[in-house]
């Protein structure tokens, strides 16, 4: 009994001490699982050490999808999180929330001291920007696709890496002749061969600069480039010079098994690649499709930002202001970059990665900003910004299977995809009048 | 009901109900109700502004040719779940029934799959059939069959469906096995008498004497195809290809969580709803009629 009493008055006494310093705590809810989501927690701990006013407590809350989701249905309950990062497709839906989110810019101008806003990379940004050009959130994880190929194969095939598409199939044909089982495969079909095909060749993808203009956007892929593309695709699946996966990441060990000579994906498969491919690897920009352009316009992102959420204590955004000012430093940023494969978001922490060598060390970790910044985005590259766009890519992606599989024809997906899309663009338009 | 009893107290037997009641009203009453009232309206994801609609979210979904596909696809899937979970938890109950040495282990490993959690069951079975990782996809490609779920709208059912009805069988096993040690040994040692092989004394003996396990479980394993099988389907497929595995539970958690349509999921979650009360009710109307307890 006196033990029990001791036990009591020890524990009363370590809860007073505890708080002696009070910090304010702000709250994190992220979608990086494995290796990313400790990078993350060592970002927030990098940020706990460096003042002592606030704690940044980041919470893993699983998918994209989940942690969207999930912040939404707290929002509700009116128990939000400070921060939430949210994947590009969400833009619409986050943007849609006025007085649900508080802008990045507004929160920046209001508690950082002489935050300028040309610090980050055009292309980066203008992904996130109001019809205004003011920042809404801030770029965290971007990432944009690149070619991936597998350099021993080529030697041994004596084969160039390809610039053009017409290269590519060409180098796909003697890769499945020479023995290979597959030439190449596709990550992120609808983001890779839909969205930024149609970036990279300057085609719109949706009216209404893409969506930027408001909720009236009607889809605009139904033209004879994209159609033709899917068409070239098909005809590559028919000797397995193209292996169609499955959606999102799938093709992954695919390539890493030394099953397809080229693989695209996103730029922040390096981490992956780099660990689990026993095979000299390379990465070059997307190839140009000839019978639409030349030259390449410029590619747009994908990976996800930080929206802040209204309804918390000013000094509580003062601290989430204080966080992205840390986050934006050049240290933080090429750290995360050259650990992660995604894009730095700020000049400065892309000059410090070429100071650093770390280009010269690793050839082609700078395609990706390379493609990024490549010209001065126009209205169809800028990016892409559609409400219920999550399910639109659901529909990309049924309607494209039906055309790997034989059930329908490029003009006829492609034709399906613009109605059945044009219904959900609808529907958004009606919930969010 | 010839007899009646009576309670002393007027009350005592509604405070006896009572907590029975309250459980029924705050699981099942009271969210089914707002799911009523969500599939009537129109809201934004925020929930900021939400307008009276009718029935439009439910005319929307009946137009959709898709959601009438997953009917389709919901039927197949749940019979073929229920019929395999159940043949073989029979199967292994009548083959454990006969087993006197090391049944316990048999019983205990039998049961393990029923405790896997849906969403490792399907990441087990979606790692074995993986195309160019999988042991089973390898093998059926020694043997001629091209396996590819991420395409193949047969294959991705038939992926789903095994590894749901796996799941299931264990816990089917357990009541059938109950069951038959429950039938007595009397009536099965006088057929053998009357010179009935093992075969014939299940069929004509055996079988109709677990009608009411057999009952309870066809209802139980139509739930589950119905509601519990999303985890499985949502580690494997995601409903694809072209939601070749779509079924009415998956599409209520794609158009509610991925984006953020509450009225149209609510609709959905309606529809589900009513179909597996109708179910139910066929079910203990027709079958239960069959039934000799």
């Amino acid at each position: 009994m006196l033990r029990m009493r001791l036990l009591v008055v020890l524990t009363l006494a370590a809860l007073v001490a505890a708080p002696a310093a009070a910090q304010t705590e702000i709250v994190w809810w992220h979608a990086m699982g494995g290796a990313l989501g400790e990078k993350v927690n060592e970002i927030a701990a990098g940020f706990n050490e460096s003042q002592d006013e606030y704690v940044v407590t980041p919470v893993y809350r699983g998918s994209y999808a989940e942690t969207m989701t999930g912040a939404i249905a707290a929002f509700r309950a009116g128990e939000q999180p400070h921060i939430v990062q949210v994947f590009e497709v969400g833009t619409a839906t986050m943007m849609a929330a006025e007085g649900g989110i508080y802008p990045v810019h507004e929160l920046m101008g209001k508690y950082a001291e002489g935050w300028n806003p040309d610090a980050y990379l055009p292309a980066v940004i203008s992904y996130y920007v109001s019809d205004e050009g003011n920042l809404l959130s801030l770029p965290f994880n971007s990432s944009t696709p690149v070619l991936w190929y597998n350099q021993d194969a080529l030697d041994e095939l004596g084969l160039e890496v390809p610039t053009t598409w017409e290269e590519l199939e060409a180098a796909a044909n003697t890769a499945v002749e020479n023995g290979w089982e597959c030439g190449m495969t596709s990550a992120w079909q609808t983001w890779i061969q839909l969205e930024n095909f149609s970036a990279w060749h300057d085609l719109p993808f949706a009216t209404l600069n893409n969506g930027y203009g408001g909720l009236g956007t009607e889809m605009a892929i139904d033209n004879e480039g994209v159609i033709n593309h899917i068409a070239q695709l098909q005809r590559m699946t028919e000797n397995n010079a193209f292996v169609y996966p499955g959606r999102e990441s799938a093709g992954e060990p695919m390539f890493l098994n030394q099953e397809c000579v080229f693989f695209f994906n996103s730029s922040a498969g390096y981490g992956a690649i780099n660990t689990g491919a026993d095979f000299e690897f390379g990465q070059t920009m997307m190839p140009v499709d000839t019978r639409i352009r030349e030259e390449p316009q410029n590619s747009i992102i994908g990976g996800a930002t930080l929206w802040v959420l209204q309804g918390h204590e000013e000094e509580e955004y003062r601290g989430v202001a204080r966080f992205f000012e840390y986050l934006s430093t050049p240290e933080v940023q090429a750290d995360w970059h050259q650990f992660t494969g995604y894009v730095p978001i700020t000049l400065a922490a892309y000059e410090l990665s070429q100071e650093q060598g770390f280009y010269e060390e690793n050839p082609g970790t700078d395609t990706a900003i390379k493609q990024l910044t490549l010209n001065e985005p126009t209205p169809n590259s800028r990016g892409i910004r559609l409400g219920n766009f999550v399910q639109i890519r659901t529909v990309m992606d049924e309607e494209l299977e039906a055309v790997w599989s034989g059930q329908k024809t490029p003009e006829e997906a492609i034709n399906a995809i613009v109605q059945r899309g044009n219904e959900l663009l609808r529907q958004f338009e009606r919930a969010n009048r | 009901m010839s007899e009646r009893s009576f309670f002393k107290n007027r009350w005592l037997p509604y405070w006896l109900l009572l907590p029975q009641l309250l459980i029924t009203a705050v699981f099942f009453l009271w969210p089914a109700g707002k799911a009523l009232l969500q599939s009537v309206q129109r809201q934004d994801a925020w929930g900021l502004n939400s307008s009276f609609v009718g029935l439009a979210n439910f005319f929307d979904l009946f137009r959709d040719d898709l959601y009438l596909q997953s009917f389709g696809t919901t039927l197949i899937f749940s019979v073929a779940v229920t019929l395999i979970a159940l043949a073989g938890g029979l199967l292994f109950a009548a083959c454990a029934d006969f087993i006197l040495k090391g049944s316990n282990a048999y019983r205990s490993l039998l049961m393990w799959p029923y405790a896997v959690a849906p969403a490792i069951a399907g990441a087990l079975w979606y790692f074995m059939f993986n195309p160019s990782l999988g042991i089973i996809a390898n093998a059926l490609e020694a043997i001629g069959y091209d396996w590819n779920h991420a395409l193949d709208g047969g294959d991705a059912l038939l992926l789903v469906i095994m590894a749901s009805a796996w799941r299931q069988i264990g816990y089917n096993f357990l009541f059938f096995l109950a069951g038959l040690q429950a039938v007595p040994n009397s009536v099965i040692e006088a057929a053998a008498i009357d010179g009935a092989a093992p075969v014939r004394r299940f069929w004509a003996i055996i079988f109709p004497l677990l009608s009411p396990i057999t009952f309870f479980l066809i209802v139980l394993n139509t739930v589950y195809s119905f509601f519990d099988t999303f985890g499985v389907i949502h580690a494997t497929t995601q409903g694809g290809p072209i939601q070749a595995t779509s079924i009415l539970v998956y599409k209520v958690y794609e158009t509610g969580f991925l984006s953020q349509d509450l009225g149209g999921s609510a609709a959905q979650s309606v529809v589900l709803m009513t179909m597996v009360i109708a179910l139910t009710f066929i079910q203990f109307r027709y079958l239960g009629a069959r039934v000799h307890y």
